[in-house]
């Protein structure tokens, strides 16, 4: 154990570097900023590289270098930085390589961005969301063998709170499992015959015709995206659900203040429960259709104007009525330190349901 | 060869006197297919070859890595006996960048279009171009969007005729055509940089002496090196396969000037 008090921000760079990422891309934004110039430090001294693009589309275009080099590779940005990266996130997935995303996001209007992805084509990304920085160094570490796993990027979906809140948190390093890096280019394969290849448009070369085949690429692609959704397990936080009444979902940040309002009416007899999907993508489904099954109402709260809602009604399929809880919450900040994130606020509106 | 009403022909009524010469009889090594898909005329492959045999002569096949953009060209990214990453449209000298410093001993070469590179993606190569980055990047300048079907682009020439200039590209409309090579000549962080053309024999032997010596440069980590190559688009330009050459010279080239704009090595010697 090594425990140091961190902010989040700070225990993300560590456990990305930690986690064995050697390149590191971005460009300044509030709340990303600080995570970009601990990299900038951080990764040197562990023989890595971080470069200080000039552009969001940069930044993402050098981490896309760097990935198909087989090098554990990361970029991020808030979600309007990552609007601008979304074509090539696109093009990466479909070229089948891996990296790590972080989404240092203000309040969480971006989470069809994140679910649905930005950018054209058919493809998915894994999404991980935690809720506190000792949950983000683990899905940090998660998310970089995950990548390696599946050859598919993978999102963290992280926010203002959890960039600037101070924890004790464990940063001890972990043993990287092993990585086929098989696939990936250094240059070793030209002249004899089977020179690799890394493209969105097809992955292999073609010795009796010119040019590509998009369809077998695209056939090939969905494939392996269809055996990654079925092989990621997704993650849940669940309490009081057996008996409860009103299940109240929540992600991220805010997903603690309803934790602490459903605990809160619990301990005054108040038959509610909590579930925090924590796998955005693949969407833990079946789970949150448990945590509602004996729930004659389901709330969900989301700091934006509801977009996991759809997700919880698929879930749900009907079950049981699904009110909408959240909203847009912002201050003046813009960063979604919102006035609602507040227990008696998350209460009074869980009550609100329970009493319909 | 023999005579037939006035005109040398081959005799087919006979054995041939010497065995056929076969695509794969001058296809470099390093392409797995003779054959492409661009259009009769085209400059591309020849600028392609020339890249090509430049790569095999310095003896850096085993750490070649190209980076291809979106173009005509990138045809060749599926069927080369180096390694290729595919790029999107303008991104390639980003990619060329995350590959060199994640891997430095790699050579790492880019191949863009005109409408990748000046249009897409200017920021991009001048990016690169102000750090320093040990890459190469060559940029295949036909003035015009040759896969869309021949549509004006940043470096098409004034009076020159596309898809979406008909009447000839005037500056009052359509604005000036960017110098790619000469601004990066301009640019700290440059080590080589020189443009040339594939429209005859000499100038496609001057090319493949532009791209050696930038390959060089990278070689020698000197910075980063551009070689500008014009190529012909006779489908692009609406005329002729056998007028492109001629078209070339004395529109593009009359812009667009062949020559080497800046060698570091050379001043410092």
């Amino acid at each position: 154990m090594s425990m140091r008090l961190l902010e989040g921000s700070e225990a993300i760079a560590e456990a990305m570097v930690g986690a064995g990422c050697r390149f590191f891309a971005g460009y300044p934004m509030t709340p990303f900023t600080e995570v970009l110039e601990l990299m900038a430090r951080l990764l040197p001294e562990a023989g890595g590289v971080c470069m200080n693009a000039e552009s969001e589309l940069e930044a993402i275009g050098m981490a896309w270098g760097a990935a198909a080099t087989g090098t554990p590779a990361a970029t991020g940005s808030t979600g309007q930085g990552l609007s601008l990266m979304q074509e090539s996130l696109a093009e990466i997935t479909l070229a089948r390589l891996p990296l790590v995303v972080l989404n240092m996001a203000r309040a969480q209007g971006d989470y069809f961005q994140a679910t649905r992805g930005g950018g054209h084509g058919d493809y998915r990304h894994i999404v991980l969301a935690p809720a506190d920085v000792a949950e983000a160094v683990g899905l940090v570490r998660y998310a970089f063998e995950l990548t390696f796993r599946w050859r598919n990027p993978v999102l963290v979906f992280g926010d203002y709170y959890l960039a600037h809140t101070a924890t004790s948190v464990d940063i001890t390093e972990v043993e990287a499992g092993e990585r086929d890096v098989s696939w990936a280019l250094n240059g070793s394969s030209g002249g004899t015959g089977s020179a690799k290849l890394v493209s969105p448009l097809g992955a292999f070369k073609r010795k009796n015709q010119a040019g590509y085949n998009l369809a077998d690429h695209y056939a090939s692609c969905a494939a392996a995206t269809t055996e990654m959704t079925a092989g990621v397990k997704p993650i849940v936080e669940a309490e009081h659900t057996d008996g409860a009444e009103v299940v109240v979902v929540a992600f991220g940040t805010p997903g603690r203040y309803v934790r602490a309002a459903v605990r809160s009416l619990r301990a005054d007899g108040v038959p509610v429960g909590y579930v925090r999907p924590v796998t955005l993508y693949p969407f833990p489904g079946e789970a949150v259709a448990r945590a509602c099954a004996d729930a004659r109402a389901v709330a969900v709260y989301e700091n934006n104007q509801g977009q996991m809602i759809d997700d919880v009604r698929l879930a749900v399929l009907g079950a049981a009525p699904v009110h909408f809880i959240g909203g847009l919450s912002l201050d003046s900040s813009g960063f979604g330190i919102a006035p609602d994130l507040d227990v008696q606020v998350m209460r009074a509106r869980i009550e609100e349901v329970f009493a319909r | 060869m023999t005579e037939h009403e006035g005109r040398n022909v081959v005799p087919t009524d006979r054995p041939p006197e010497q065995p056929a010469t076969l695509v794969r009889d001058f296809t470099p090594d390093l392409i797995d297919v003779g054959t492409h898909h661009l259009c009769p005329g085209c400059g591309e492959p020849v600028a392609m070859r020339a890249a090509l045999e430049a790569v095999a002569e310095l003896g850096v096949v085993q750490r070649t890595i190209g980076v291809f953009g979106i173009g005509c060209y990138t045809a060749f990214s599926n069927n080369l006996d180096v390694e290729v990453l595919q790029a999107l449209h303008g991104r390639a000298p980003s990619l060329a960048t995350g590959v060199k410093r994640a891997k430095p001993a790699a050579f790492v070469f880019t191949v863009q279009g005109d409408g990748d590179m000046v249009n897409e993606g200017l920021q991009e190569v001048i990016h690169t171009a102000a750090r320093g980055e040990n890459v190469t990047c060559i940029m295949l300048n036909n003035g015009v969007f040759g896969e869309t079907g021949g549509h004006m682009t940043a470096t098409t020439v004034i009076g020159q005729r596309t898809k979406n200039t008909l009447e000839g590209r005037n500056a009052e409309d359509h604005g000036h055509p960017i110098l790619l090579a000469n601004m990066l000549a301009g640019i700290d962080g440059s080590a080589y940089v020189a443009r040339g053309a594939v429209n005859n024999a000499h100038n496609v032997a001057l090319t493949k002496q532009m791209i050696t010596a930038a390959f060089e440069s990278q070689i020698a980590g000197r910075g980063f090196s551009f070689v500008e190559v014009l190529t012909m688009c006779p489908t692009g330009w609406f005329i002729d396969t056998t007028e492109a050459p001629e078209y070339l010279a004395d529109n593009l080239a009359a812009v667009h000037q062949i020559g080497v704009l800046k060698d570091v090595a050379r001043a410092d010697a």
